[in-house]
């Protein structure tokens, strides 16, 4: 057994676990075609002024209000982070160790960011761990997956309980393994009052299958005769999706790692609003800095909602 | 002889782009591109112009880049042009947009020549029952006047939202699945309703203003396939086929060199895998190479989804 504040078994991940500064050249984080994309696109002048605005490693300690690095604002903080945790098999096979390896390297960039989130006063995230697509990998890497989740939340629970994190589970969780699925409903029963962080956690989850048994359940009610047509409404909708565990269902913010651009069925009505972030490293690389890039820019957009703000 | 050397450079503009979009053609190019069309208040305020040019612009912008999509081969084409969400704004600027589109669709039908260049039909998606009986008039005479029209198609969206369009899906199949319980008398099978959201209830379905939904649309199977396929996955039926296009959302010059959009509560059901792109430029702004670049970006895409399906 071990702990995720202690170096991951594989000896070689330490060393290769190294995140790349916020200095490093563009080409070390964003690779291939989509490094050569963004930064034609955005004409490099991009890239300085994230340096520019980015504190440095360990400038965070000092300033901000209420512990929060140089130059995020408390008030304008999201409510709700939501990420799409991508690029463990990639980070592993580009140091050539095996799948597990990376999703061993992404579990830590997850605590990391449970903990900044907890810290930060962000109120609910939400994490894309296995898609409902996930369950055509090769069965080898399910498992072990799902070994990993049984693994990590038995191993957390106590941390989350003296951390103030409840954990919730949304998807199709009877497509998990008997185990997990236990594991699951008794940490969600233990962390039920907690209420310092809320911690979503989306595994054999679909978008569009969220919205689907949202809608048969309208349907039966509207069969059975408990509701109208006319009652029929999106506030009614957001009530019957898996997100209507939290108080702030919709993420503010959503950041995708890997530099994929796309959302691959992950809460798409809760989206609808929401400041999506598309980073290119990958997700076991994905640390403090990128977060604050992430926290910044949802900071500078202006959310209008389609209205004016005068 | 200005304007002959004038008409010599457009002619060799023209080649040129012919070749780069053989070129490009080389790869998969997307049969269905949706656009988000942001930042026509702010390009009018960049350029110190009156607010309404700023859509005038944004029109101007759209029609070049419909060339360009059709010429490269781009079949159907989707665009945001006003939100629910969009009635909270000043009502002169409502009003505004409003006018702006009676004018732009009474202009094309008139003059037909860039509508019958490339046999657009045209289908305006949204609650048309929010908009004023002018634009709707309007709006259907278009549909009529282009519905033999069969080389490519423009969804224009307005009085859209995607949660909109979800809620008059779902009202629509109890509707109908109540309606058949009724006739039959027997035990209504709520199953249907995964079958109903696909078969468009949801996109292209004119709501509730009596409008057709979209018929007769033919679509090949999208170039860009379903990648993987889950147990509830629907079956994939011709109107879900289509639903493979990359969203090009135009959005604030951005700072930072990550890439930062939002889906403004369009397509959100049809694009739940689709590539987004959000290059740096305002709507106005939007030209050939930020096509371009949203169709290699694509391409990327779709080249490495299918690595990952086969390995």
């Amino acid at each position: 057994m071990h702990s995720l504040r202690v170096p991951a078994p594989s000896e070689h991940l330490d060393t290769l676990a190294r995140r790349p500064s916020v200095d490093a050249p563009a080409g070390s984080r964003a690779r291939g075609l989509y490094s050569s994309f963004v930064s034609s696109a955005r004409l490099g002048r991009s890239f300085a002024a994230a340096t520019d605005v980015a504190p440095r490693e360990g400038e965070w300690e000092l300033g901000g209000a209420g512990g929060l690095p140089a130059g995020l604002r408390r008030d304008a903080m999201p409510r709700h982070v939501a990420v799409i945790m991508d690029g463990n098999a990639r980070w592993a096979r580009r140091r050539g160790l095996p799948a597990a390896a990376g999703h061993e390297a992404g579990v830590r960039s997850l605590r990391e960011l449970i903990d900044l989130c907890r810290e930060w006063g962000i109120g609910v995230l939400t994490v894309f761990a296995f898609s409902s697509e996930n369950w055509v990998r090769p069965k080898a890497e399910v498992q072990f997956l799902m070994g990993l989740f049984e693994r990590v939340i038995k191993m957390e629970l106590e941390n989350f309980m003296r951390e103030g994190v409840k954990i919730c589970l949304i998807g199709d969780s009877l497509k998990l393994p008997k185990s997990l699925q236990k594991v699951f409903v008794d940490a969600e029963e233990m962390t039920k009052n907690n209420s310092r962080l809320q911690l979503i956690v989306a595994v054999s989850y679909s978008g569009k299958h969220d919205i689907v048994q949202a809608c048969k359940t309208i349907a039966h009610k509207v069969k059975d005769g408990h509701l109208e047509l006319e009652d029929i409404s999106e506030g009614l909708i957001g009530r019957e999706l898996e997100t209507s565990c939290s108080e702030y269902p919709c993420p503010d913010l959503l950041i995708r790692t890997s530099g994929e651009l796309r959302l691959s069925n992950f809460m798409l009505w809760q989206l609808a609003y929401a400041e999506l972030f598309f980073v290119p490293a990958l997700w076991p690389d994905f640390g403090k800095a990128e977060f604050i890039e992430a926290l910044l820019s949802y900071q500078q957009r202006q959310r209008r909602y389609g209205a004016r703000v005068s | 002889m200005k304007a002959a050397a004038a008409v010599q450079s457009w002619k060799l503009c023209g080649f040129l782009r012919k070749c780069l979009f053989k070129a490009l053609s080389v790869g998969s190019i997307p049969s269905h591109v949706a656009f988000i069309m942001d930042g026509n208040r702010r390009y009018a305020k960049r350029e110190n112009l009156v607010e309404g040019d700023g859509h005038w612009a944004g029109f101007s912008s759209l029609i070049t880049i419909l060339g360009y999509g059709y010429d490269l081969g781009i079949r159907y084409v989707t665009v945001y042009a006003f939100s629910i969400d969009n009635f909270k704004r000043w009502p002169d600027e409502v009003q505004c947009l409003m006018d702006l589109m009676v004018e732009k669709i009474e202009e094309l039908l008139k003059t037909g020549s860039f509508l019958d260049q490339y046999g657009i039909r045209i289908y305006f998606i949204g609650n048309l029952r929010l908009l004023n009986g002018n634009v709707r008039i309007a709006a259907e005479k278009a549909m009529k006047a282009t519905a033999s029209n069969n080389k490519t198609v423009l969804l224009i969206c307005v009085a859209y939202t995607s949660r909109d369009e979800i809620v008059n899906a779902i009202k629509r199949s109890c509707e109908d699945k109540l309606d058949e319980a009724d006739a039959f008398e027997g035990n209504e099978d709520i199953k249907g309703m995964n079958g109903q959201l696909d078969e468009l209830e949801v996109l292209t379905s004119p709501s509730n203003c009596g409008v057709k939904r979209v018929e007769g649309v033919e679509m090949k199977n999208g170039i860009f396939k379903h990648v993987e396929q889950g147990s509830h996955q629907e079956k994939t039926d011709d109107i879900e086929k289509m639903h493979k296009y990359p969203i090009i959302k135009l959005v604030d010059i951005e700072k930072y060199m990550y890439m930062a959009t939002r889906l403004s509560n369009f397509l959100l059901w049809q694009t739940y895998c689709c590539p987004l792109y959000a290059p740096d430029a305002l709507w106005p702004d939007m030209g050939l190479w930020h096509l371009v670049w949203a169709v290699l970006s694509f391409q990327r895409s779709y080249s490495y989804l299918q690595k990952k399906k086969h390995l």
